[in-house]
């Protein structure tokens, strides 16, 4: 499947690329933008940011592999990520991980059949502090119980079923 | 006791609030003095690196040459990934503008005229949060090209939010100006340090956010007034972030030689259930655990922290209560550094792999008491020969935690001593493929 950007996301690498003395240091930028245009970063994606910096395609995919957060295969419509670092795990983050694999069906890197869930065992995020943790897509969801995880798993599928009634 | 990084006054994260109370006066009267004067006050207030290494910042900016012809920069370190580290999130979220005014000042300092602020990739809504206060900065003129009229001077710059996606070895300064390069972040060998070449092969100075978070307060008031804070060798507040089993978990921001027991009983709240403390990694997970019966008297700072067998790190202090399983906290926190490790040095790409292969046999009860020294070996095999300091951070927790928790080790693991599985590799060659029979 062929990728091009939108020309709004076109103006935000250009504008991206004047951060920087060279084209390559935007790569992380145009990475991000077509992330969230295209879902994941594909082959064709990688193609295309080449071409837009003028840089080699190989270049594109050794930052891809690279870094964990470009998805190299499509994820589910909510990605949860499980953090089970140390600070989380002293606070029940393993409890937490297996409530939220037993209710969607899915073990860690996998999605759900609907593609409505994926699942990622994740490293510290940062939220030591208000373990245990997780993060659905960019929103943090902190200071977890077995009953709160449920409840946001409940309410995510919700929200996605309200979407699909409209 | 005052708050220097993070005061309590509400919505201080609002470009009018911090102007209110003073904001960016501290640069004006920076930038009424010379480079090398502000330097050398950085320098007497001896305020050193929040970062981890705790190195003085004044003399590392003054490594950053005089006479060059090419750009110079300044990065800010806004990773935080070690695990048990989450203190400069709060500086994006509720005083992002002194972030912003002491970019300004280390600038002018070094004579850098462009700033990238790292930001790992996870915090989307701390990226979102500073990118919007950095634009208000721009909108009133105080970064970019209006500044000399705002400020009445020759001097300028500019100030970039970059996003990491996912890679705690970008913390590193090496790694992390490479990911502004847009390359891998692989760290670089040193030397060259960063102040000779760094992004681009430019002069560049590498600063953690809460340590550049430190200069207007130290340029308002005076290096004199910084240097009498807490402990006179690492002087100032630090913000703690203590997490794991103690009641009240967060970001404190106390002054350095805060007694570690008055963070975790008095700040804290203490553990709960009144349980007993086995262990305590003070710093982040890469510095040496305390014991739990060894914790009264110590104080936080570099230098203490030090003497006790230890490091401030990051300042973000791990409490474990008496029935944490240590095994488990040490396979997991290797876990950790064997999925971050970049791969480029073997005996930190094979050897973190290695260390979590015994840690998970000891957790299966398959463990023997050889298998302790072989961690030791191979811990000490990673640390020092290796590109940069992760192979150190994950030789330390292993190294350290099994020679001060040896008994506890030892009773997880059988008394009997199995052979290596080297030689058992060896004698299987032997007798499947005798020597007497490849003959022809
Ligand atoms: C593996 C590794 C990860 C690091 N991660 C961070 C980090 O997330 N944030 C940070 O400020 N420094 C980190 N550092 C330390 C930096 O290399 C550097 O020393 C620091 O940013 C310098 O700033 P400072 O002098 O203000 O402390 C890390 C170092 C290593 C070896
Ligand atoms: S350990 Fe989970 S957020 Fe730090």
């Amino acid at each position: 499947m062929d990728f091009k950007f939108t020309r709004e996301n076109l103006d935000k690498i250009n504008d991206a690329i004047k951060r920087y003395p060279d084209k390559q240091a935007a790569v992380m930028h145009a990475l991000w933008i077509a992330q969230a245009q295209n879902g994941w970063i594909s082959n064709e994606v990688m193609q295309e940011i080449a071409k837009v910096l003028e840089i080699n395609p190989e270049d594109v995919l050794g930052v891809v592999t690279f870094y964990t957060m470009y998805h190299q295969e499509p994820v589910g419509k909510y990605h949860l990520q499980v953090c089970t670092n140390v600070s989380c795990m002293l606070r029940g983050a393993y409890d937490i991980y297996e409530t939220v694999k037993k209710s969607l069906g899915i073990e860690n890197m996998q999605v759900t059949a609907d593609k409505k869930f994926s699942l990622e065992e994740v490293e510290c995020m940062g939220s030591c502090g208000s373990a245990p943790m997780i993060a659905v897509n960019e929103d943090y969801y902190e200071n977890l119980t077995v009953e709160k995880i449920e409840e946001i798993l409940k309410s995510l599928t919700l929200t996605l079923s309200k979407e699909e009634g409209v | 006791m005052e708050k220097i990084v993070l005061p309590e006054i509400k919505h201080l994260h609002l470009i009018d609030v911090y102007l209110a109370n003073g904001g960016f006066n501290a640069a004006r009267k920076a930038f009424s003095q010379s480079p090398d004067d502000i330097i050398d006050q950085v320098k007497k207030s001896g305020l050193r690196g929040r970062g981890g290494a705790a190195f003085s910042a004044g003399l590392k900016w003054s490594f950053m040459p005089k006479t060059t012809t090419k750009p110079k920069y300044l990065c800010v370190n806004g990773d935080e990934s070690e695990p048990g580290s989450f203190k400069d999130r709060q500086i994006f979220e509720f005083n992002p503008h002194q972030l912003i005014e002491g970019i300004l000042i280390t600038c002018y300092a070094i004579g850098a005229k462009t700033c990238y602020i790292y930001i790992r990739g996870e915090y989307h809504k701390w990226i979102r949060l500073m990118e919007n206060a950095l634009a208000d900065a721009y909108r009133h003129g105080f970064a970019g090209e209006q500044m000399k009229e705002k400020f009445n001077t020759d001097f300028s710059c500019e100030i970039y939010v970059h996003k990491g996606a996912g890679a705690y070895i970008c913390g590193e300064e090496s790694s992390l100006m490479n990911s502004i390069e847009g390359k891998r972040g692989y760290p670089r060998v040193k030397p060259p340090f960063p102040a000779q070449y760094g992004l681009w092969g430019c002069p560049t100075t590498v600063n953690n956010v809460e340590t550049i978070a430190n200069v207007p307060p130290i340029i308002s008031n005076g290096w004199n007034w910084f240097a009498k804070i807490g402990e006179p060798k690492h002087p100032g507040t630090i913000l703690f972030g203590i997490s794991g089993h103690v009641n009240k978990p967060g970001v404190y921001e106390l002054p350095s030689g805060t007694l570690l027991t008055d963070l975790i009983y008095n700040y804290a709240g203490g553990v709960p259930g009144n349980k007993k403390i086995l262990c305590v990694i003070p710093g982040g997970s890469s510095m040496p655990p305390l014991r739990g019966d060894q914790l009264e008297g110590i104080k936080m700072d570099a230098e203490s922290l030090k003497a006790a067998g230890s490091a401030i790190g990051t300042g973000g202090v791990m409490v474990m209560d008496e029935d944490t399983d240590l095994v488990k906290v040490l396979a997991r926190i290797t876990k950790f550094y064997y999925h971050e490790s970049c791969g480029q040095c073997t005996p930190c790409r094979e050897g973190t792999g290695w260390m979590l292969k015994i840690l998970n046999r000891i957790l299966r009860g398959e463990g023997s008491v050889n298998d302790l020294d072989l961690l030791i070996s191979v811990a000490n095999n990673i640390e020092g020969n290796t590109i940069c300091a992760l192979g150190d951070a994950a030789a330390w927790p292993v190294k350290f935690m099994i020679e001060r928790f040896r008994d506890y080790f030892e009773e997880r693991v059988s008394k009997e001593i199995k052979l290596p599985v080297a030689n058992k590799v060896h004698s299987m060659r032997k007798t499947e493929f005798p020597l007497a029979e490849i003959k022809n």
